[in-house]
């Protein structure tokens, strides 16, 4: 009796996690999904009223006055999170291998040194790049984010790939220079093709990084063109005209997915990466 | 590397630069000297320390909330039950909302006429339906904690799972057998083994907590009045709203110093107990 009653307070608190988790997202759906006239008789049902799209086909279509257009911003978030992503990859290849292969004296000085930029404040180094890349034109541009991107992401993926590639066997490089086998030929040939798992983890979390960001691209970006999409999304938001919450959450909807789809794909890739600063 | 030394030091060094200057745009005066009278005014003026406040006291509130649930979360994930995989999945999603988007999806929930907080709150027949959550103090702030709680949980969750499930199951078949309950165990042999992933959650969390920036800017910003406003706004709002590039630049050397100050503790708390 007493393990049944614990058995349905279990199961009562899994649900309720997963209640809260996810009726947000519910909600932002069935927001997107109404028309303007239904939303100006505010909320009378926690149900679905009809189903209409015009939400998302005006974000992706219409400009607004200040030249904002969603699909404009969608197109830019995915090209500054592709490069950054595309950048990290390549670069923490290169800094890992070296990193885990020779016995270099700085190493853990690096290391640490890499540790603390992950986590340097956003917000501090925001106003002395603004000032820096005004001075060599680089505001209201792609690189200008991306570079930012880099100092986050590159340490992390470079410390994680560097942890990756020392856990793989010596005697496989060992037995490909015997081959007669130079170093980039290794490299390429047996390392990486191992180190296929680790190289996703980076990627995901660089691309995820690059995606989320809002505090670089409200600094940096300053034409409308320009905007990424979270910032489209805060200036749907912030329209001097009455706000329709389908306009902005339709735009949610269309961040978010990306996202949320790499998570549930990639759920054990990313896990291994968040926590194996946690284990190790 | 050294590239990524100097991207990273830079900043800082022209943070310190700029901290003792005198320098607003369009002010009509040229930069000059101002020795230390910009840390004295970020002592004396009625932004920084309430600011301070205020991010302190959300930083201590917000991390005590996300340990507690995110610790139920994991302890719940850790047994073995149908489904298991899916419920993971699905409580680990917020986690990937860009934390800006976050803090606008519950500002549609909590919007007084197109969300669902109000509308069920009225429906019940509770208290509160009818608050206009954003405009006022303590309601603005009970939105942004829970905006942040709620794409952050899963992170300290997720976490201490991994923490959970390096513990070995016969250690808990071995206190079984000696006759220990359940809370016994917890509190005597799960929360000691948790302890460094607790850590690591820990640090990870209060950090960025103390930074907080998107949510406050995209569901307050910093109001009503000033009252929401925190260490990372006012130093946004001194760089790009003002200009006033010395004033901004010692909120960012403060930010840094304190941001150094809580790793410094934990590494110590890390040290002592012989984790790192």
């Amino acid at each position: 009796m007493r393990k049944a009653a614990f058995r349905a307070g279990f199961y009562l608190l899994i649900a309720a996690f997963v209640v809260g988790s996810l009726f947000p997202f519910y909600w932002i759906v069935i927001t997107s999904l109404k028309t303007p006239g239904e939303l100006s008789g505010g909320t009378t049902s926690l149900l679905p009223g009809h189903i209409d799209f015009g939400s998302y086909s005006a974000d992706l279509t219409q400009s607004s006055a200040t030249g904002l257009n969603f699909g404009r911003s969608l197109l830019n978030s995915a090209i500054v999170a592709l490069a950054t992503t595309a950048i990290t990859v390549v670069l923490a290849v290169l800094a890992g291998y070296a990193l885990s292969r020779t016995k270099m004296r700085a190493k853990v000085p690096v290391l640490g040194f890499v540790l603390i930029a992950g986590f340097f404040p956003p917000l501090a180094m925001v106003g002395p790049l603004f000032l820096a890349y005004r001075h060599i034109g680089l505001l209201n541009s792609y690189p200008a984010l991306i570079i930012t991107y880099l100092i986050y992401s590159l340490p992390l993926a470079t410390w994680f790939l560097a942890n990756y590639f020392s856990q793989l066997p010596r005697q496989l490089e060992e037995a490909a220079a015997v081959d007669g086998a130079s170093r980039p030929a290794t490299l390429g040939r047996v390392i990486l093709p191992l180190a296929v798992p680790g190289i996703f983890t980076v990627a995901i979390l660089s691309f995820i990084l690059a995606w989320n960001d809002f505090a670089f691209a409200v600094s940096f970006m300053e034409t409308p063109d320009k905007y990424t999409a979270p910032l489209a999304i805060i200036g749907l938001g912030q329209s001097q005209f009455q706000v329709f919450y389908n306009r902005i959450d339709a735009a949610v909807v269309m961040t978010t997915l990306p996202v949320a789809l790499l998570v549930i794909f990639a759920q054990r890739r990313i896990i291994s990466g968040l926590t194996a600063g946690a284990l190790k | 590397m050294l590239t990524l030394l100097a991207i990273t030091a830079y900043p800082l060094v022209y943070n310190l630069w700029n901290s003792f200057q005198h320098d607003v745009i369009n002010s009509g005066v040229p930069p000059s000297f101002a020795g230390a009278s910009n840390y004295q005014r970020i002592f004396t003026d009625h932004q920084f320390l309430p600011a301070l406040a205020h991010t302190a006291g959300f930083t201590v509130v917000s991390v005590a909330v996300e340990t507690v649930v995110g610790l139920a979360l994991a302890l719940a994930l850790n047994q073995k039950f149908r489904g298991r995989g899916i419920v993971r999945a699905a409580v680990f999603i917020p986690w990937a909302v860009p934390t800006v988007v976050s803090a606008q999806l519950w500002k549609t929930m909590f919007d007084p006429q197109n969300g669902w907080v109000n509308y069920v709150l009225t429906s019940l027949h509770l208290p509160l339906g009818h608050t206009t959550w954003l405009a006022e103090t303590w309601t603005a702030w009970a939105a942004i904690l829970i905006a942040d709680a709620w794409r952050n949980t899963p992170f300290m969750a997720i976490v201490l799972l991994a923490g959970l499930q390096v513990i070995p199951n016969d250690i808990y078949e071995a206190a079984r057998i000696d006759g220990a309950g359940a809370w016994q165990t917890f509190w005597r042999l799960t929360m000691p083994l948790l302890r460094p992933a607790l850590m690591v959650a820990l640090i990870f969390r209060t950090l960025s907590s103390f930074l907080i920036f998107d949510v406050v800017y995209a569901m307050t910003g910093g109001g009503p009045g000033t009252s929401t406003s925190v260490v990372s706004f006012l130093n946004w709002q001194a760089f790009f709203i003002n200009a006033d590039y010395g004033y901004g630049g010692a909120v960012s050397v403060a930010l840094v110093v304190i941001a150094l100050m809580i790793a410094a503790v934990y590494v110590r708390v890390f040290r002592s107990e012989q984790v790192l």
